[in-house]
């Protein structure tokens, strides 16, 4: 049996840093698995971006819960998408799981799906679409404002089938 | 500042791990509407699902995706689902089902020609003869459009048989087939 599940990149912030870009040149594994425990410096969400595409093409359908009440919420025609439902203040610690699925395939648009916990604040669940037929060679994480603060971590992983 | 981090597929990933094994593959066809993993070895402690897929027909909401285990077809499962359409979040279930639903995969519209529904579902403890099997469904769809056909989806399966698993088939509800650009992988956790 092949192995599959392979660390391709990680790291862990020493200072405040505006974003995380993960790049890549072509589709060696089939999904990839983005871990992220963001620590920021003022309170805000992460923002993910595909290829460097800047327009309008990312959609979202999230389904969340704050400790009181459940519910579902749905944004069209952004750029980039934000992947965590709920924001984060500098002192709440959060993770955030995203499952992008035959990620280099250059048929279909991509969808991707994310678990995101932060303690402090709710859970959510999201699926994503981007509209693109491209592979994905390139995901940038960045703070909607600020920077990540130090001690942020990213760690990329990919997965590969028989 | 910015970062930028290693290459994706540069083939030197870092130091890898057995214990996450590629088992098996399968692609749709486009004429059937049935997946079936069979004579899974035993020799995993857990086992995990990775699709993307879509089938036959029009309509923004076509099927359900159904899920069972060693073929069994009788009313000898159990389910709960947390789902969010966009707009309101809503939960469901059944007892003694026939099947494992797996959320709502997309069918073949023009309209949402391009969009792909994805699962990753997890099967814990496969191997046991001795409990109940539980599996654990996240999925869902996203098209870009304010339709609350598509969904995100987390689900939780039982089979009520203490049998080891040894098949899984993936099928649409009704007689619809998997497209030619679904994917599915089936993968061995060791324990």
């Amino acid at each position: 049996m092949a192995t599959t599940y392979e660390k391709i990149a990680t790291t862990t912030l020493g200072s405040a840093t505006a974003n995380i870009t993960f790049s890549s040149t072509a589709g060696t594994y089939t999904d990839l698995v983005l871990v992220l425990v963001p620590k920021y410096v003022s309170t805000t969400a992460t923002k993910l971006t595909i290829n460097s595409d800047t327009t309008t093409n990312y959609s979202a359908t999230w389904l969340y819960g704050d400790g009181s009440t459940a519910g579902s919420f749905r944004l069209s025609n952004v750029s980039p998408v934000i992947i965590n439902y709920f924001n984060n203040t500098s002192a709440q610690s959060s993770m955030n799981i995203v499952n992008f699925q035959n990620y280099s395939n250059t048929t279909t648009y991509k969808t991707f799906i994310s678990q995101n916990n932060n303690a402090g604040a709710g859970t959510d669940a999201g699926v994503f679409l981007w509209r693109n037929t491209n592979a994905i060679t390139s995901i940038k994480l960045e703070p909607g404002t600020g920077n990540y603060d130090t001690g942020t971590i990213a760690t990329i992983y990919g997965i590969l089938k028989a | 500042m910015s970062l930028i981090l290693g290459i994706l597929d540069s083939g030197g990933a870092a130091a890898s791990t057995s214990s996450y094994e590629s088992i098996a593959t399968a692609t749709g066809t486009g004429s059937s509407g049935t997946i079936t993993f069979s004579s899974i070895p035993a020799t995993y402690k857990h086992l995990q699902i990775r699709m993307i897929g879509k089938i036959t027909g029009t309509g923004f909401y076509r099927d359900d995706l159904y899920l069972r285990l060693n073929g069994d077809t009788g009313a000898n499962y159990s389910r709960h689902q947390l789902q969010g359409d966009g707009t309101t979040a809503s939960a469901g279930g059944a007892a003694s089902a026939t099947y494992i639903d797996c959320g709502r995969i997309v069918s073949s519209d023009s309209a949402i020609s391009n969009v792909m529904f994805i699962a990753i579902i997890d099967i814990q403890n496969y191997d046991s003869t001795t409990i109940n099997k539980t599996v654990r469904i996240f999925s869902g769809s996203d098209a870009n459009l304010a339709d609350s056909s598509f969904r995100i989806w987390l689900g939780s399966g039982a089979w009520l048989n203490t049998s080891a698993v040894n098949s899984i088939t993936l099928r649409p509800a009704s007689s619809e087939s998997f497209t030619t650009t679904t994917s599915v992988a089936l993968y061995g956790i060791k324990g």
